[in-house]
C-alpha cells in the first residue's frame, strides 16, 4: 500500500494523486486527509486527479464521502484535473459526483477555494453585524 | 470468432483489482482502442472485478484479444463460483446492491461495453462477459 502526501499552503490542503490507489490507499487516503483538516483547521482541500487514467465507482465513491466529511469538518472539497476520458465514462457509469465542486486545473481550483472562503468570511461578517444591532 | 490471444488471472482481493486494470489497459492499447474506449473498459473490468470480490467470494478474469480480419477486440469473462444473482433484472438496475455498494457495478459496466452477457445459477455462480470493439464507439 502506498501512502498519497498531503501538502498544506495557507489554509488549504493539496493532495495530488499519482498512482492507481487500490482499495485500501484509497480509504487511507481518506482518513488522512480527514485527519489533517482537523488538525490543520484547513478551510479547503484541493485534489488533483490529474493523472488518473481510471476513476471507478468505488474511487468516485471515495471522493464524494471525502467532500461530505470535510463539509462536516467546515472545509470546501475541490477535485481538479479530471481527464475528459474519465468524465465520458463517469457519466456512462452513472455516477455524476454530486455534491462535489470541480475545476479544469489545479490554478482555477485554488481561485475557487479562495474565492468560497472570502464568501464565507463575509457571510460570518455580515452575521456578526446582525447580532450586534 | 477468431481468439488471436488469450490469457487469465485469479482475482481473490481488492488489492488484486489494481492488477485487473493494468492488465486490461496493456490489452486495450496493444489492440489500438482509442482511450475512451479504453477507459470504458479498464473502467468496467474494474467494476465487475470488485463485484466478484464482493459478492463471488473472487474469481478469474480471462481475457481474449478478438480479431476476425474486419475488426478487433477485447472480451473479458469474469467468472467466480460464488452464490450466483437470484434476481438477474433486479442485479441489473442502477441503484441495487445487497452489499453496501453504489449499485452502479453490473448495469454500469453494460453501458460502458458493446457487447454485455450474465449468466447465472444459484448457488454455482456468475459469468459476465464484455466485448469492447475498435472503432465501435
Amino acid at each position: 500500500m502506498q501512502s498519497i502526501p498531503i501538502l498544506k499552503m495557507g489554509s488549504f490542503l493539496l493532495v495530488s494523486i499519482q498512482v492507481d490507489m487500490d482499495d485500501r490507499t484509497a480509504m487511507s487516503l481518506q482518513d488522512d486527509l480527514t485527519s489533517a483538516i482537523v488538525k490543520h483547521r484547513a478551510k479547503g482541500v484541493l485534489i488533483d486527479i490529474s493523472s488518473l487514467d481510471v476513476v471507478d465507482s468505488f474511487i468516485g465513491r471515495m471522493l464524494a464521502n471525502t467532500a461530505a466529511m470535510a463539509r462536516i469538518l467546515d472545509a470546501d472539497t475541490v477535485v481538479v484535473g479530471m481527464q475528459p476520458s474519465v468524465a465520458i465514462t463517469l457519466v456512462e457509469l452513472g455516477l455524476s459526483l454530486k455534491g462535489v465542486r470541480s475545476a479544469l486545473n489545479v490554478e482555477r481550483g485554488m481561485e475557487l477555494l479562495q474565492s468560497i472562503a472570502r464568501q464565507n468570511l463575509a457571510e460570518a461578517d455580515e452575521a456578526d453585524a446582525g447580532h450586534e444591532k | 470468432m477468431p481468439v488471436t490471444k488469450s490469457d487469465s488471472i485469479s482475482v481473490r482481493s481488492a488489492g488484486e483489482v489494481v492488477g485487473v486494470r493494468h492488465l486490461v489497459r496493456r490489452w486495450a492499447v496493444e489492440l489500438g482502442l482509442s482511450l475512451v474506449e479504453q477507459t470504458k473498459i479498464v473502467t468496467a473490468a474494474s467494476e465487475l472485478a470488485r463485484n466478484m470480490i464482493d459478492y463471488g467470494g473472487g474469481g478469474t478474469m480471462t481475457a481474449e484479444a478478438l480479431d476476425d480480419g474486419i475488426r478487433k477486440g477485447l472480451r473479458l469473462i469474469f467468472e467466480d463460483h460464488g452464490p450466483g444473482i437470484p434476481d438477474l433484472q433486479a442485479a441489473l438496475r442502477d441503484g441495487f446492491t445487497t452489499g453496501g455498494g453504489m449499485g452502479l457495478g453490473l448495469g454500469g459496466a453494460k453501458r460502458l461495453s458493446n457487447e454485455f452477457d450474465v449468466k447465472s445459477a444459484p448457488g454455482e455462480g456468475t459469468r459476465v462477459t464484455i466485448v469492447r470493439w475498435k472503432g465501435a464507439s
